[in-house]
């Protein structure tokens, strides 16, 4: 099955070609057969291929294909390489199955849009270049689908573009992600005058060997790496547009700012896993980044009104569970978490899309409300996407994936207590800020008239990834009860195995402190939002809450200090410098020298009195100084 | 014959010339200062022929000779460009022929 | 011979599009056309012939000029030079497909211009003579002036004006220097010569050589252009026709980079390593300041030029890092530049044919109206933000990487510049295809003229981003040889230019007529 490792992303490709040059004249069918079957076609294949994979290991765990060799100067030679292995597994299956219902889903979504090819084809060049990113064999392959996706995202956040936010949040996300790819790329450069390739298993198997642990190449390399990664996946300080992301459709936000896209960086960091090692101070950091972002993004999804953004939100702060459970050294944890929350979290935003069609394109939750019976599959699906964010204990497949790396973010040997306390208290808002959502959009009278409900292509993929949500978190449970590694184990080969740390932990505190705070969190927010809600009211006419409300409504303020120390004054000097100072220098060069012809013109009088004096004085000048030396 | 200082001859065709310079600034009549270049002219003729006499030299006369022809000539042109000059502004006033300024 | 065709049918083909200008409004597009693909197919056919050569020099035509001053008529290409003869047959043949519709005024003169600067600029890529290549520099100025002067738009004589005094004082200097090394190298050796084979290795006292490489680079970097001399540029590029401004994006400033390839740095290798950190520092103020100067712009043509600017400072960084992997990037930069920068203009061109405006706040939303355009404009400015996947990423890529060693900093800088290039970039897609439409006359979309111009330079784009190894292969003598002056001692550098006459010399089963003296 090997050979057939290139038609993975192959197939996205043609998709998107076909859909680029003759989509326009397709009708709604064709073009949606093409969309959708491009990607079912390359899920199919994947799992073919994750057959073979898993029931006849290929030596060493790994397979290759290689294409062509994309060019080759003096001693630097990247080629056109694929590269599978058990991680870049996991994150195919997720990105083509989760991709191929996403697909289907939207040709129910979009049925109405004007430019459904362009659509279809945005989305196939997406899942192309995602694929490229996760099965490269060599950072620079890796690096065209890591800038594939930020110009898909672009495409598809600014997909409405008659709207001028739209656009701005397109750029906006498309530029601050450039700013980390730009980092990535000096990382690059540094990787391969050390390692004289930018193959990943040159690196990794020759980075031990060439850097003593903690060296400084080795954490200002980490570090770069670090810093394209929480570009892409929105965390600390670069988190910025992924909640303006959300001006993009809402499958665009399942597929990108959820499932897929935004969960680079933690694959790029779990794949270069060795040289964070190299570096405790630069994995000490990815883990502080995760703990904050996802502390920081809780509150601000607690505050949200818009549907779309408390997800926005809630989505950079899962990433920022995975990226702690990086920092600490639990790789298989934070892909772990990866896949569920790809699940879960694309559930919710397909759901969310739902309601927010069926409404009228309403996103505010305060005007929706009792949709409970009017929507019964898009309730039941919601809940149990939102158990699982929530990570209800035991029945969630959250509850599994998070509850690992709560444990691991103490009792690993990077853990903290800290780190496990801003988890923890992540966690509690989590679930508060969940429940709150649940309560507010389905629960209470109803607010607005609903359109038409969702369609059969909207709500199968509805239930298919609901039982995903619900199941999938079973195939990996704790070590204390079931101690069920399947997943663990398949990504052992390249993902190391989680250190513990010395100190003696009992894992069954710990479940049962974070089974208590998830509860205390829904339990809050019921009582806020459901039981007592003029309790809430009463809260927010104090003018500090309300302080505080606003605060963290705005993202804690990153966009305000953004803007004023950083947009403002660049765009200020470039619009005082339009003219171009230097082309100013040259002006005045010129005047100078009409300035001085124009004086000089002055003496010629045409008199001709005037001409005969000047030859004479200037004679006699001659002849004064002649005599005189 | 006498000898007379190639001195004296000098000073003759300084003051010729100054007196020929004297004409070209004063006078307001291009025709009067056209002889006033003419006096000028006439007066390097002498200083020529009177530093070829001390020499014994031929290229004095021969200079003379050329300033001569050159004098005619440029009366010829100049009479003629004066004669336009006062067909197309009906003046010979030098102070009123300004036209070329920049 | 057929180097000198190349220039003669070039010239010829002008002349005869002028005469027969007069009569026909449309005989000299298809002369020009005729003439272009000639060329063109000429040079293909030497694509295929390097690969059976291992020589550095494929073809090689001297004959004298004026020997009394030691003056040949000598043009020799090698793999860089035929690269940028074929882009500029290939932009040649698109420039005058731009304008065919665009020029109604004195057709026959403006074929004949243009077709006298695409011979100025193949001369200038084949001169080896330091004398001729001074002749062909001028060459392609003077029609150039034309162009901009009678077919430019409204400011058009400000414009040639400035763009004749920059290049015609900066070209002077390098007179200046040329003279200069050609006394010197006549009073070492006693043979007073033009010829760059023999000029190479000349053994110059440093401060003089200094000065002398600085006659050189004012010229070039003036055509580049580097800051602080580009302030012609966004003048000439926005007030010149379609045509011109492709030219000028596309070829023009090459000349600038070749010139310090071909000539500055072998010629005064060690002035040239003096100069290096300056040059570098200006190239990678030119990216951020032209990138930054290109936000702020409203005029779109004047928006590319200055992403020119931004584009060519990259140029200089890489020429002066002295590596493979950078020089190769440059020759990459040279060509997907010209690819994409041009096709912006032509893009610019065409919305100006339709609008009858530049300023970009009078476009808007016409990713509706036009979708194919639109699509072709966004493949050109994800080039021109050096996406991965479209040709400027593998120039960038590896102009990056190779200054990476020479200069920390400085590469630090250039490579956030990419950061600029994006901001620019994705600013100039939201200000004409998004947004809400601008102006309620209907615009149509792209004829197929426009549309086989754009899609032919979207498959070189495309075709340099994933396989760019014929140029690499192509390019590369040329590269490690400047590369080998300036990894060793300085007797490397005497080596190579026996090496490299000595490769002159041997041509093996050519056709070609070395007319030695």
């Amino acid at each position: 099955m090997d050979n057939l490792l290139w038609l993975i992303p192959a197939l996205p490709l043609v998709g998107a070609m076909l859909l680029i040059l003759i989509g326009n004249l397709l009708p709604k069918t064709y073009v949606a057969i093409i969309g959708v079957g491009s990607i079912t076609i390359s899920a199919i294949v994947v799992l073919l291929t994750g057959y073979s994979f898993l029931s006849s290991p290929p030596e060493g765990g790994q397979l290759t294909q290689t294409l062509w060799v994309w060019f080759e100067v003096a001693n630097f030679k990247p080629e056109i390489t694929l590269y599978l292995d058990s991680l870049s597994l996991v994150f195919i299956f997720v990105i083509t199955f989760i991709g191929a219902l996403i697909h289907i889903y939207s040709a129910g979504f979009m049925a109405e849009d004007k430019d459904y090819s362009r659509f279809f084809a945005c989305m196939n060049l997406f899942v192309f270049s995602m694929l490229i990113l996760v099965l490269a064999d060599n950072l620079l392959l890796l690096y065209l689908g890591w800038e594939g996706v930020g110009l898909c995202s672009y495409l598809l956040i600014g997909f409405w573009h008659e709207s001028h936010a739209n656009g701005y949040a397109a750029r906006k996300a498309f530029i601050i992600t450039r700013i980390g790819d730009t980092a990535m790329a000096i990382g690059l450069f540094i990787l391969f005058y050390q390692f004289g390739t930018l193959s990943i298993n040159g690196i990794l198997q020759s980075a031990p060997n060439l850097w003593p642990v903690g060296s400084a190449i080795a954490t200002a390399t980490a570090l770069l790496l670090l810093a394209g990664g929480a570009g892409k996946s929105a965390q600390l300080p670069l988190q910025t547009w992924l909640p303006d992301a959300m001006a993009g459709p809402s499958p665009v936000s399942a597929l990108i700012h959820a499932a897929t896209m935004v969960t680079a960086g933690v694959y790029l960091i779990a794949r270069m896993h060795v040289i964070f090692e190299l570096s405790p101070a630069a994995q000490m950091t990815v883990a502080v980044i995760g703990a904050a972002t996802l502390f920081i993004a809780g509150f601000s999804a607690l505050t949200q009104h818009d549907i779309k953004r408390v997800l926005a939100y809630s989505t950079i702060s899962q990433i920022g569970y995975m990226f702690l459970a990086l920092g600490v050294g639990a790789y298989s944890a934070a892909i772990f978490h990866f896949m569920i929350h790809a699940f879960f979290k694309a559930l919710l935003f397909l759901a969310a899309g739902a309601v927010i069609e069926a409404l009228h394109h309403e996103h505010s939750m305060f005007r929706m409300g009792g949709l409970k019976d009017k929507l019964p599959v898009v309730f039941w699906t919601f809940l149990i996407g939102c158990a699982s964010l929530a990570a209800l204990p035991l029945i969630s497949s959250g509850f599994y994936s998070k509850d690992q790396i709560l444990w691991y973010s103490w009792a690993a040997e990077g853990g903290d207590a800290i780190l496990w306390v801003l988890a923890l208290s992540g966690a509690f808002i989590t679930a508060a800020y969940t429940t709150r959502m649940m309560i507010l959009t389905f629960w209470g009278e109803s607010k607005t008239e609903i359109g038409h409900k969702p369609g059969k292509l909207m709500t199968i993929p509805l239930v298919v990834l609901a039982f995903f949500a619900l199941f999938a978190g079973f195939i990996e449970l704790p070590h204390n009860f079931g101690h069920f590694t399947l997943f663990s184990d398949l990504l052992h080969p390249v993902l190391p195995e989680t250190r513990l740390g010395e100190s003696e932990t009992n894992e069954w505190i710990f479940q049962l402190v974070a089974a208590t705070v998830t509860l205390g969190g829904i339990s809050l927010a019921y009582y806020f939002y459901y039981k007592q809600p003029q309790r809430l009211s009463n809260l927010r006419s104090s003018g500090a809450f309300n302080r505080i409300y606003d605060f963290w409504l705005s993202g804690w303020g990153f966009d305000k200090i953004y803007d004023t120390l950083i947009v403002k004054p660049v765009v200020y000097l470039a619009n005082i410098n339009r003219r171009d100072i230097i082309d100013q220098i040259y002006n005045a060069i010129t005047s100078g020298t009409t300035a001085l012809y124009r004086l000089l013109s002055f003496t010629q009088s045409g008199s001709l009195r005037w001409y005969v004096m000047g030859l004479i004085v200037g004679a006699i000048l001659i002849l004064t100084i002649q005599i005189m030396l | 014959m006498n000898a007379i200082s190639t001195n004296m001859v000098m000073l003759l065709a300084a003051i010729l010339f100054i007196l020929g310079i004297a004409g070209v600034v004063v006078r307001k009549n291009i025709i009067f200062m056209l002889l006033s270049v003419e006096i000028m002219l006439n007066a390097a003729g002498l200083a020529f022929v009177a530093a070829g006499a001390r020499w014994a030299q031929a290229d004095g006369q021969v200079m003379f000779i050329f300033i001569l022809a050159m004098a005619a000539a440029e009366v010829s042109v100049g009479l003629a460009l004066i004669l336009q000059v006062y067909h197309q502004h009906k003046s010979l006033d030098i102070d009123k022929l300004r036209e070329m300024n920049g | 011979m057929i180097l000198v065709w190349l220039i003669l049918i070039l010239m010829g083909g002008g002349l005869l599009a002028f005469m027969l200008g007069q009569w026909n409004k449309s005989l000299p597009r298809w002369i020009a056309l005729f003439t272009l693909f000639a060329g063109f197919l000429g040079l293909l056919s030497l694509w295929i012939e390097q690969y059976r050569f291992t020589n550095t020099w494929l073809v090689n035509y001297k004959t004298e000029w004026i020997p009394s001053f030691g003056i040949t008529f000598h043009l020799a290409i090698d793999g860089l030079s035929l690269i940028l003869l074929t882009l500029t047959f290939f932009i040649g043949i698109l420039s005058i497909l731009s304008s065919w519709s665009d020029i109604r005024d004195r057709v026959g003169f403006y074929h004949f211009n243009l077709l006298w600067i695409l011979a100025g600029i193949s001369g200038v890529f084949m001169a080896m003579d330091l004398f001729l290549f001074y002749f062909f520099w001028e060459v392609m100025l003077i029609p150039m002036y034309f162009l901009i002067g009678i077919w430019g738009s409204e400011n058009r004589v400000y414009a040639a004006y400035k763009f004749f005094i920059f290049t015609q004082a900066s070209g002077l200097l390098m007179l200046l220097a040329i003279l200069g090394l050609y006394f010197i190298h006549g009073n070492n050796t006693g043979t007073f010569t033009y010829n760059y084979f023999e000029l190479l290795g000349t053994v110059i006292p440093e401060g003089t050589a200094n000065w002398l490489i600085a006659g050189f680079l004012i010229a070039f970097i003036v055509k580049l252009p580097l800051i602080p001399f580009h302030s012609w540029l966004p003048d000439a590029h926005s007030e010149a026709p379609t045509a011109g401004s492709l030219i000028l994006a596309a070829l023009l400033l090459k000349t600038g980079a070749y010139g310090i390839m071909r000539f500055a740095l072998p010629l005064f290798p060690q002035a040239a390593i003096n100069f290096a950190p300056w040059l570098m520092l200006l190239g990678v103020l030119g990216i951020i300041y032209g990138a930054i100067l290109a936000y702020a712009q409203t005029d779109l043509k004047r928006l590319v030029a200055y992403t020119s600017v931004s584009h060519m400072g990259f140029v200089v960084v890489g020429i002066f890092a002295f590596s493979e992997l950078a020089l190769q990037g440059v020759v990459m930069q040279l060509i997907t530049h010209a690819i994409s920068t041009g096709a912006l203009f032509v893009i610019a061109g065409i919305l100006k044919e339709r609008l009858h405006t530049r300023d970009i706040s009078a476009m808007g939303g016409f990713w509706q109206q036009m979708p194919k355009l639109g699509v072709l404009s966004m493949v050109f400015t994800m080039a021109s933000l050096g996406l991965p996947g479209l040709g400027n990423f593998i120039a960038e890529l590896l102009i990056l990487l190779g200054a990476f060693r020479s200069n920390l900093w400085i590469t630090i800088f250039a490579t956030a510049g990419l950061v600029f290039s994006a901001i620019y970039s994705l600013r100039i897609m939201q200000k004409v295809f998004f947004g809400p439409k601008a102006g309620s006359a209907p615009i149509s979309d792209l004829n197929w003229r426009e549309l086989s111009i754009l899609t032919s330079l979207t498959i070189v784009i495309i075709w340099l981003g994933v396989y760019p190894q014929p140029v690499i292969h192509t390019a590369k003598p040329m590269v490690k040889y400047i590369e080998n002056i300036f990894s060793g001692d300085a007797s490397a550098v005497k080596n190579n230019k026996l090496l490299y006459q000595m490769k002159t010399a041997e041509q093996p089963n050519k056709k070609e007529t070395y007319v030695s003296k």
